[in-house]
């Protein structure tokens, strides 16, 4: 293993290689577990309201905003995805 | 349970990846946030380094890594291998993303694939190099942080730790010294925080 080779200019350089994500999407990630159990809620809502599922259909994301969920993509994808089957 | 002592579980910045992995299938939200934070750069870093895709899709490729990452972690074999499994999935979903958008020839070229992986080398060693910035100070790891990943200014750092910007260049020597130990096996020299 070579690890002999770090001085100040190499670590720097690769220390510059890793610049921070942008916070959004860190952000958005982290809240997947949340995500996905808004997205369990809002199907079994739709399951179980037919004017919820309507409201779905129709407009999707004015309907989650209205049932409090940000509809982020990949809610919404997921979301069209199952209401289109 | 692994890892928790009588007085609880340790913080999720100071367990490992195969811990966090166990913890996020209990159901743990901080575990999955701390592998998401630990490894949110390096996913980033792969798309726009490695394959050099525009910012909107690697974008896209972040949010369907650890989307999928999420939901496949119950599929994991070996938590011991978490981080070369996000690499390899990370690599596919690049790769996908360029077949669809219709640019996998020029990337099939030697000279590409030579450039894409000498990028995907320089990421992994620069991940090893951010492992180890972990065990310094937090002075140090925010210094160099800020100066050389957010490429931040001796003045907006002296400005935000609280410290002369004069003395900022010497820190940074310092820290860059103990860091450089850390990384050959020795113990880094105790750096003034």
């Amino acid at each position: 293993m070579t690890t002999s080779s770090y001085d100040e200019s190499r670590l720097g350089a690769l220390l510059r290689t890793l610049p921070p994500a942008p916070t959004g999407l860190v952000a958005a990630a982290a809240e997947l577990p949340q995500t996905r159990r808004d997205l369990a809620r809002i199907v079994q809502l739709a399951d179980e309201d037919a004017a919820f599922r309507r409201a779905l259909l129709e407009d999707l994301e004015s309907a989650l905003r209205q049932a409090g969920v940000e509809p982020d993509r990949i809610v919404v994808e997921e979301l069209r995805k199952r209401f289109r089957a | 349970m692994a890892g928790t002592k009588d007085n609880g579980p340790r913080p999720a910045a100071e367990r490992s990846d195969a811990e966090l992995v166990a913890s996020c299938r209990a159901g743990d939200d901080r575990a999955w946030a701390e592998l998401v934070e630990r490894y949110s750069r390096y996913v980033y870093a792969i798309s726009v380094q490695g394959f050099r895709l525009s910012p909107h899709d690697a974008e896209d490729v972040f949010q369907d890594t650890f989307a999928r990452i999420y939901d496949r972690l119950d599929g994991l074999r070996d938590d011991e291998a978490f981080r070369p499994w996000l690499a390899q999935l990370t690599r596919r979903i690049c790769l996908d993303r360029l077949r669809e958008s219709g640019r996998t020839e020029p990337f099939e070229e030697t000279a590409q694939l030579e450039d894409a992986a000498d990028a995907l080398e320089r990421i992994d060693e620069a991940l090893v190099v951010r492992d180890a910035l972990g065990g310094l100070s937090v002075n140090c790891r925010e210094i160099l942080d800020r100066f050389f990943a957010r490429d931040e200014s001796y003045r907006t750092i002296g400005a935000a730790l609280d410290l002369p910007p004069g003395t900022i260049a010497s820190r940074i020597s310092r820290c860059l010294g103990s860091l450089r130990e850390r990384l050959e096996g020795r113990k880094p020299v105790a750096v003034e925080s």
